[in-house]
């Protein structure tokens, strides 16, 4: 601990009922800086809903993008919901076992060692690694070479939701007590038969809820989808071949548009798109508080 | 931690001096190469976009590449315009994010009661749901026409003042730095908020207890006991805040205004480096596509030093006070 406050941080020298005061008015400031972060909160949510609610209906989840000159009344985006379902499912199939798998070494194999440490260190930072960097590196290793399409999308979101897939699923791992483990190696068990059999069904609910918190904050991600699968107007169902589109890049795409058409779509849009971050988020604290064997 | 070692004594088989059967070594094989890919794809985001950017570095020499010329149609192409744009709005987020976070977590972690502190926690994450692109669709279309009226007023109300004058005045539009700003701290303050509560709570309750039995008001006791035991994690959260804001894109690219130029004048239309790059990619070929990747990857380097730094300081407090 520091001990070296040259100037001690509580003057007694005060009167006390200017210590309880300040006391007062800190408490004060901090209720305050609650209640002003609430305000853009409730600012947001209210538009979007108060603009999305009503465009939102079956033809707008499923019908093809117009032309931005035509009113919200025609058309809707149903590519774009397609297109969000498939690539972020497409990156959830890729991020959540290798992250898991990533997570078995770091707390199963590699527990404190060098490596793991490294590796659990530079998963830290990896988090930190820009969405817009991810685009540019997908569209370096992939698009240049195998054009616009879905996977590459889902490349670029799978590498955003990778290291928190790793370091949300170590935690849990690690809140497995060893005893558990212990009784098993004592039946002759190996070590991938006790992480599998063992560890992982223990911290499956934490494991999962975790992973759904990633593919939340993976489905809004607009940058890296930017240069990987470009925009379209028609459903393409082929991951592998052809442009794609998808809820935040079409949504980037019509906030720029002086059309009011095209805005009530990009509202509506942006509805469907919390309201899909939303549901993952319930599940993933129903699972939490349902699945949960250990960490409480 | 009592379970360190037990790991290393409990394996299996080989302790008899069997071998392992090759499933079980496989399968450590595979966990190894699935840890090891986090630093593969680190490396390879480095080795590939350089090499991408590398005909941007050696069309412009060093000179140019930190100059303040952009000009696509005439093939200049100096990042300063936007590398200052990036400092600017990344600074004035974290100016108005962190009085905030660290007013909120001091609430959660020394006010409220842990049945309240909860829901407050949930609203708070939902801050973070809330997708980037909503935040910059909200940001173009409903906040910044009502800002422009406010910096309007400001604008005219310091017109001639010395310093403030060139800060606040007249605004072109209601997209600026400071809007880009604003978005941005309402965006990382969920995050500041967390982690620095996290480092909050790893201050001994002993030392809590000892400044409450020494006469302090709970004010005091934050200053005495909470501040110089947390001082260097909450840097660290800020330090990672910062370099959310610095990346953070499309809220940043909708709300800035788009025209690069370096000026005093919070209220100007500025850009920033990852805005310009999702603003402009789509019509970007050879020598300014080069210059959009080298953006990305100056952008990375600066993004991947913060993170290493503020992680370590992170790390480095949490693991002392738990050792003490």
């Amino acid at each position: 601990m520091a001990t070296t406050p040259q100037q001690p941080a509580v003057d007694l020298r005060e009167p006390a009922s200017w210590r309880r005061t300040k006391n007062q008015i800190m408490t004060v400031l901090m209720v305050l800086a609650m209640l002003l972060i609430l305000v853009p909160l409730v600012f947001v949510l209210y538009t979007v809903i108060s603009k999305g609610a009503g465009i939102i209906s079956g033809q707008f989840l499923t019908a093809s993008i117009p032309p931005n000159v035509l009113p919200a009344s025609i058309g809707g985006m149903g590519p774009a919901v397609v297109g969000t379902l498939e690539i972020t499912g497409l990156a959830t199939l890729m991020a959540v076992p290798l992250g898991v798998l990533g997570a078995i070494y770091l707390n199963e194999y590699g527990k404190n060692n060098l490596l793991s440490r490294f590796i659990g260190f530079f998963a830290d930072v990896m988090t930190g690694v820009p969405s817009i960097v991810m685009g540019l590196f997908i569209f370096s290793i992939w698009t240049l070479h195998f054009g616009f399409n879905g996977v590459g999308g889902a490349f670029a979101l799978a590498c955003l939701m990778l290291p928190v897939v790793i370091r949300s699923s170590q935690q849990m791992l690690s809140l497995v007590p060893d005893p558990l483990r212990e009784a098993s190696y004592a039946l002759g068990s190996t070590r991938s038969r006790v992480t599998l059999t063992v560890v992982l069904p223990t911290a499956i609910g934490g494991i999962v809820s975790g992973a759904l918190l990633a593919v939340a904050r993976a489905a809004g991600e607009t940058a890296p989808l930017l240069f990987t699968i470009l925009t379209v107007t028609t459903t393409n169902t082929d991951v592998f071949n052809g442009a794609n589109t998808a809820l935040p890049a079409q949504i980037f795409a019509n906030a720029s548009s002086p059309y009011t058409g095209a805005q009530a779509r990009a509202w509506g849009a942006a509805l469907t798109l919390i309201v899909i971050a939303f549901i993952l988020l319930v599940v993933a604290r129903f699972i939490t508080a349902r699945f949960t064997k250990v960490g409480r | 931690m009592s379970t360190a070692t037990s790991n290393q004594q409990a394996g299996p088989a080989g302790a008899l001096g069997k071998r392992r059967p090759l499933g079980d070594r496989l399968f450590q094989i595979l966990a190894l190469a699935a840890g090891l890919l986090v630093l593969a794809i680190l490396i390879l985001i480095a080795v590939t976009t350089s090499q991408q950017a590398s005909s941007w570095f050696s069309a412009e020499g060093l000179s140019g590449v930190f100059s303040t010329a952009w000009n696509p149609s005439t093939n200049k192409f100096g990042a300063l315009g936007f590398v200052y744009g990036t400092a600017i709005s990344s600074l004035i987020a974290i100016i108005i994010a962190v009085p905030l976070s660290l007013g909120i977590a001091l609430l959660l972690t020394e006010v409220v009661p842990r049945r309240w502190s909860r829901p407050i926690v949930y609203l708070i994450d939902l801050l973070a749901v809330v997708p980037s692109v909503v935040w910059g669709l909200w940001g173009i279309l409903v906040l910044a026409p009502w800002l422009q009226k406010i910096y309007t007023s400001i604008g005219n109300g310091v017109k001639g003042t010395p310093v403030l004058g060139s800060l606040f005045g007249p605004p072109v539009s209601g997209a600026s730095f400071f809007t880009a700003g604003l978005i941005l701290a309402f965006m990382i303050t969920p995050i500041i908020t967390s982690l620095s509560r996290e480092v909050i709570a790893t201050v001994p309750v002993i030392d809590r207890e000892g400044a409450y039995a020494l006469g302090a008001t709970r004010w005091e006791m934050i200053r005495g006991a909470v501040w110089p035991h947390s001082q260097a994690g909450i840097v660290g959260s800020i330090l990672l805040g910062l370099g959310r804001a610095m990346g953070e894109t499309i809220a940043a690219a909708l709300v800035i205004g788009s025209s690069v130029q370096i000026t005093s004048h919070l209220f100007a239309p500025g850009d920033s480096m990852p805005a310009v790059i999702a603003n402009e990619f789509g019509e970007a070929s050879g020598t300014f596509r080069a210059a959009l990747i080298g953006l990305g990857v100056l952008l990375f380097a600066l993004t991947i030093i913060i993170n290493i730094i503020a992680r370590s300081v992170v790390a480095r407090s949490t693991r002392r006070s738990r050792g003490a």
